[in-house]
C-alpha cells in the first residue's frame, strides 16, 4: 500500500489553493493508534517511549471518547535523554512497569522524538531480556510509531502487525478465522462477536477491546480488565484458515505478514455498517468456514429492510457529507448509498491511494480526498451545501456554523456520552444507525419548525 | 500509616502532615520513567495560556498529534473572534523533519496570512522543531515583517521542562508582544486579571465583580482577550493573579518592565472570593470602591450562603481528595470543602512548587497526604486508604474516580460549569452534592446511598 507525504499528493488530490498548512486535521498521530491496539491486548501495559506530554495527551483522548481509565506509561524524556538518548530511561521505565503495573505485555511504541535521536527499543529489550531483567513470562513487544508518518490509523496498525509478528507461530491448523477490526468500538466487537457465536464460528480477534473498554461497573478498580486478545491467542493466528480484514487502512499490514510468515490468506472487507457491507461480511464468514447463515441473521437482516423502509421517506433526496477516519467514512458511504442519501464529500486525514480509488468508484460524484481537513470541508460547504453531516465531535462547529444535523460516528467522539457500548455494526448495529439517522433528521425538523408547522405525525 | 511506595524514587515526592518533618520532599521535576504520569508537557502549558486570545492564529510548529490534541482544549468562551478554536498545524513529515520544516513553516504563515489576514499569530515550537533544530525565531521575524502583523514565536519544545515551563514560554511570548506596544498613561481605577482563561464564562463573572466594585478591567491574561484588548494591558493601574502557577511570572515583569503591582487572588469559595475583593479595594484605597465592594460582597454573600448551608448538611463529614495542576488551586479547593463541612485527606498537584506545598502542609489537617505528581496507583492507594469519598481533579482522574466507587468533580478543563466566585461557589457545591449523592451509588456493588 502506497502512503505519500502531504505535500507531494496535494499537487494531483486536492483541488484547494492551501499546499502546506493543515487546518482543523482529520487525523492524530500514530502513539495514539498504536496504544489502542495495546489496550486490546489482555493485561498489556501500552508503553510511550518519548516526553511525557505525549502519553499525557493520548490518555486525555482516550479518556474523552471511551470514557474509561486509560493506563499508559511513559518514559519521561527531558533534555536529556534528547541530547543522550533515551535507552537509560526506556530500562529504568521498564523496571518499574515491571514492578508497579505487573503487566503480562508491554506494548512499546515510540513518538517523534525518540525516532528522531534514533534509540534501538528492540535491541534495548533484547539485552534486558538476556540480563534477566524482563522475566520470561512477561511479553514485551515494540514499533516504531513516529508522529511525523502517517496518522493514529498507521499507529494502529503498525502495533498490531508487530504483535503478530512477534508472537504469531504455526503448528497445526485451528480451525479458526482471524479477525482484525480496525478501530471500532466496545459495543462494535460484542456485536462481532455475537454474530460469530450465533454462526458457530472460532475467531480469534485481535486486538479485541471489549470487555476493557466497557468493563461493567463493580466499585472496585482493576488495571487490567478481563477482555483483549490473550499472548496464546496471537500466537495461534498462524494457524487459522484466514484473516478477514475489517477496514483496510487499519488492518492489512498484519494480515499481510501473516501471509507473509505462515501462508494464512486474507480477505480485506469494508467495515461491517450498512446492510451491503453486512451481507459482504457474513457471507464471507459463511464461505470461509463453510457454515450455513443462520435463520436468526437472515430475521435481524428482514427487521433491518423493514426499518429502512418504514422511515426511508424521510431521508429521501438528503445530502451528505462523511468525515474521520479512512475505514469508517468508507463504510458509512456504503450505508448511505444504501440508504439513497447522496454523499457529496467524503473526507479524511489518513493518506491513502487505494482508499481513495475504492471511495471513488462508491460515490462517483462525490469529492474524495484522504488528505483533507475540516476546514476544508467548511470552504466547499459555502459552495455546494449538504443536509446532514455524519463525522466526528470536531463537526458540531460546522453543524453550528451551516446548521445541520450532524450524526456522531467514529473517533474522537468528546461531546456525548455512553455512543461505545451501542454498536452500528451487523444488523443490529446498523438497525440502529437507521433509527438515529431517520429521528435526528425529524428531531432536526421539529427543532426547526415554526410553531404553526409544526407536524404531529411524521 | 505507611508512606511506602512500589516505585522507590517515588517516595521523596510524598510526605504526611505531621510526620516526617525534616524528609526531603521533592516537586517541580521530571515524572519518573515508567510511571503513568498525568503531566503535560511544555508546549501544552504555552498552549492552555495563550489559547484564549481569540482573534490570534496559534500555528503549531510540529507533527499533527500535538495540534490534534490540543485543538479547542479548554472550554474557554469568547465574546467575539471564534478563530483560535481552529487547530493549525505545519504538520511535519518526515522529510520535513529530514531536510528541516523552516521553509514549510513560512510557507504556512503565507498561506495563513492570504487567508485570514489576522493581525497576530502564534508559532508554537514543538518537541519535533526543538529536536531538528528550526529557527522559528527567525522565520517568524521574518513573516511579520513581510507582512507587517506579529508573528510571535513561542518556545515550547515539549522535553525543555514541564508545563510550568510552557506557562513561562507563553508568559515571554505575551511580554515580548506587549514590549512592542505604546506603553500607556496608567488610568487609576484599573485593573488587569491575570490567570483566568474563561473556562465556561469565569473571567466574566470576575470581570462583572470588579466592575461593580467601580474598577475598569484593561485586560484579562487571557480569557476572553484579543489583539485591541492585549494593548491596553500598560495602562492598568493593578495585576491581580488567579492562576498563579501560570501567571505569576508575567505580573512580576510587568512590575519589573511596567511598574505595576500585583497581587495574588483566589476566587474560588466564599472566604477566598471575600477576602481577595477586599484585598483589591484596599490596593485602590478608594473611599467609594470600598463601599461598592462591601456592598457587593454582602449581597453576593447572602445569596449564596444558604444554599450553600443547605448542601452541606447533607455533606458534612465527608471526606475529599484533590489532585489538580496548581499548588495555589488546591489550597483554594482545601478551603472551599471546609465551606461544605468536607475534610480534604489527599493533596496531590502536577506541577505545585516548593512554597506552596509548604503552604498546603501548613493549612492541612493532621495525617493528610501530600504528594507530588501522583501516578494513578498511588492516588488509588491513598484514596482507598484515607477513605476518601470525592475526588476533585482532571479528566484523566474521573473515570479511575467512578470505578473505585468515589464520586468525582471536574476542575480542570472539562468543568460543566463556572466554579469561580459566589455563583461558582454555589455550582460547586451543587455538583459535589450531585456526584456525591447520586443515588446511582446505590447500584455500585456493595455501594450505599452515600448521603441518606
Amino acid at each position: 500500500m502506497e502512503k505519500i507525504a502531504k505535500g507531494e499528493s496535494k499537487m494531483e488530490c486536492n483541488t484547494t489553493e492551501r499546499k502546506y498548512l493543515t487546518v482543523n486535521p482529520l487525523k492524530t498521530c500514530q502513539p495514539l493508534g498504536a496504544v489502542w491496539a495495546c489496550l486490546g491486548i489482555h493485561q498489556c501495559m501500552p508503553h510511550s517511549h518519548g516526553s511525557q506530554g505525549c502519553t499525557s495527551y493520548l490518555r486525555m483522548q482516550l479518556t474523552r471518547h471511551f470514557r474509561e481509565f486509560i493506563p499508559t506509561t511513559t518514559s519521561s524524556f527531558s533534555e536529556a535523554q534528547v541530547v543522550f538518548g533515551g535507552v537509560g530511561n526506556l530500562k529504568q521505565a521498564i523496571r518499574n512497569i515491571l514492578s508497579i503495573y505487573k503487566p503480562k505485555v508491554i506494548g512499546i511504541s515510540t513518538t517523534c522524538s525518540a525516532e528522531t535521536i534514533g534509540d534501538d527499543v528492540p535491541g534495548t529489550i533484547n539485552e534486558m531480556r538476556a540480563s534477566g531483567d524482563i522475566p520470561e513470562d512477561v511479553k514485551v513487544f515494540t514499533a516504531s510509531t513516529p508522529s511525523y508518518v502517517g496518522s493514529h490509523v498507521t499507529g494502529f496498525s503498525n502495533m498490531v502487525k508487530s504483535a503478530v509478528e512477534t508472537f504469531a507461530q504455526k503448528s497445526s491448523p485451528n480451525g479458526k478465522i482471524n479477525i482484525i477490526p480496525g478501530l471500532l468500538s466496545p459495543g462494535d466487537l460484542r456485536e462481532i462477536k455475537r454474530i460469530l457465536k450465533i454462526m458457530g464460528i472460532d475467531a480469534i480477534i485481535l486486538p479485541d477491546i471489549s470487555d476493557v473498554l466497557d468493563a461493567p461497573m463493580t466499585g472496585e478498580i482493576h488495571l487490567y480488565q478481563k477482555g483483549g486478545t490473550t499472548i496464546s491467542e496471537i500466537e495461534d493466528m498462524g494457524n487459522s484458515i484466514s484473516t478477514i480484514v475489517l477496514g483496510r487502512e487499519a488492518g492489512i499490514e498484519p494480515a499481510e505478514s501473516l501471509k507473509e510468515m505462515y501462508d494464512v490468506p486474507y480477505e480485506v472487507l469494508p467495515l461491517p455498517i450498512g446492510i451491503s457491507n453486512v451481507d459482504k461480511f457474513i457471507m464471507k464468514l459463511s464461505e470461509i468456514t463453510g457454515k450455513p447463515i443462520p435463520y436468526e441473521l437472515e430475521e435481524e437482516r428482514g427487521r433491518l429492510v423493514d426499518m429502512m423502509l418504514d422511515a426511508h421517506a424521510h431521508w429521501y433526496n438528503k445530502k451528505a457529507a462523511v468525515f474521520g477516519d479512512p475505514d469508517i467514512v468508507e463504510a458509512i458511504v456504503g450505508y448511505a448509498n444504501d440508504l439513497g442519501i447522496n454523499v457529496l464529500y467524503a473526507l479524511t486525514g489518513t493518506y491513502s491511494s487505494e482508499w481513495e480509488k475504492t471511495v471513488k468508484s462508491m460515490v462517483p460524484d462525490a469529492y474524495v480526498s484522504s488528505d483533507s481537513d475540516l476546514w476544508y470541508l467548511k470552504e466547499q460547504l459555502d459552495k455546494k451545501p449538504v443536509d446532514m453531516l455524519f463525522g466526528n465531535s470536531h463537526g458540531k462547529y460546522l453543524a453550528k456554523e451551516y446548521d445541520l444535523p450532524l450524526l456522531r460516528v467514529g473517533f474522537p467522539i468528546l461531546d456525548r456520552a455512553n455512543l461505545q457500548h451501542f454498536p452500528i455494526v451487523g444488523y443490529r448495529g446498523t438497525a440502529w444507525l437507521v433509527e438515529r439517522t431517520g429521528n435526528t433528521l425529524l428531531d432536526y425538523k421539529d427543532a426547526k419548525s415554526p410553531e404553526h408547522l409544526l407536524e404531529l405525525i411524521m | 500509616m505507611e508512606l511506602r511506595l512500589d516505585i522507590p524514587e517515588r517516595e521523596k515526592f510524598i510526605k504526611m502532615k505531621g510526620k516526617h518533618h525534616k524528609k526531603e520532599f521533592i516537586c517541580n521535576t521530571d515524572s519518573v520513567a515508567g510511571s503513568v504520569s498525568q503531566r503535560a508537557c511544555v508546549y501544552s502549558g504555552a498552549r492552555v495560556v495563550l489559547n484564549p486570545i481569540e482573534d490570534a492564529v496559534h500555528l503549531v510548529h510540529g507533527p499533527i498529534g500535538c495540534a490534534s490534541y490540543t485543538w479547542d482544549i479548554r472550554g474557554s468562551l469568547s465574546s467575539g473572534s471564534e478563530l483560535f478554536r481552529n487547530s493549525f498545524s505545519s504538520d511535519l513529515k518526515e522529510s520535513d523533519v529530514i531536510f528541516g520544516g523552516e521553509e514549510k513553516l513560512s510557507k504556512c504563515i503565507d498561506e495563513i496570512y492570504e487567508k485570514y489576514k489576522p493581525k497576530l499569530i502564534f508559532v508554537y515550537s514543538t518537541c519535533i522543531a526543538g529536536v531538528i533544530g528550526d529557527d522559528i525565531k527567525a522565520v517568524c521575524k521574518e513573516s511579520s515583517k513581510k507582512y507587517n502583523i506579529y508573528v510571535v514565536p513561542v518556545e515550547s519544545s515539549g522535553f525543555v521542562g514541564n508545563k510550568a515551563a510552557g506557562y513561562k514560554a507563553a508568559c515571554n511570548s505575551l511580554l515580548d508582544l506587549i514590549k512592542e506596544f505604546p506603553v500607556l498613561k496608567k488610568e487609576p481605577l484599573s485593573i488587569n486579571y491575570m490567570g483566568d482563561f474563561n473556562l465556561a464564562g469565569e473571567a466574566w463573572i470576575i470581570k462583572g465583580y470588579l466592575n461593580q466594585m467601580g474598577l475598569k478591567v484593561n485586560t484579562i491574561f487571557t480569557g476572553d482577550s484579543n489583539f485591541e484588548s492585549l494593548k491596553k494591558a500598560t495602562a492598568s493601574s493593578l495585576n491581580i493573579v488567579q492562576c498563579a502557577g501560570s501567571m505569576t511570572y508575567l505580573a512580576k515583569k510587568f512590575e519589573e518592565t511596567f511598574d505595576i503591582p500585583y497581587m495574588k487572588v483566589s476566587f474560588l469559595g466564599i472566604e477566598d472570593t471575600s477576602n481577595s475583593l477586599r484585598k483589591i479595594a484596599a490596593f485602590f484605597n478608594d473611599k467609594d470602591v470600598m463601599l461598592k465592594t462591601e456592598k457587593l460582597i454582602e449581597e453576593k454573600t447572602k445569596m449564596a450562603k444558604p444554599i450553600i448551608e443547605k448542601y452541606k448538611r447533607y455533606l458534612k463529614g465527608k471526606k475529599a481528595a484533590i489532585f489538580v495542576g496548581g499548588g495555589f488551586k488546591a489550597i483554594s479547593l482545601i478551603k472551599q470543602f471546609r465551606e461544605l463541612g468536607i475534610d480534604v485527606v489527599v493533596i496531590g498537584t502536577q506541577n505545585g512548587q516548593k512554597d506552596e506545598y509548604e503552604k498546603i502542609e501548613e493549612i492541612a489537617d493532621y495525617g493528610t497526604v501530600i504528594l507530588d505528581d501522583a501516578n494513578p496507583s498511588e492516588l488509588e492507594k491513598f484514596m482507598v486508604e484515607k477513605g476518601a469519598d470525592i475526588l476533585a481533579g482532571g479528566v484523566k482522574e474521573r473515570f479511575l474516580s467512578y470505578k473505585m466507587g468515589i464520586a468525582f468533580i471536574d476542575h480542570n478543563h472539562d468543568r460543566k460549569h463556572p466554579l469561580s466566585g459566589y455563583e461558582g461557589a454555589i455550582n460547586f457545591a451543587e455538583e459535589v452534592y450531585t456526584t456525591a449523592c447520586s443515588p446511582v451509588w446505590k447500584y455500585v456493588k456493595d455501594g450505599v446511598n452515600k448521603c441518606v
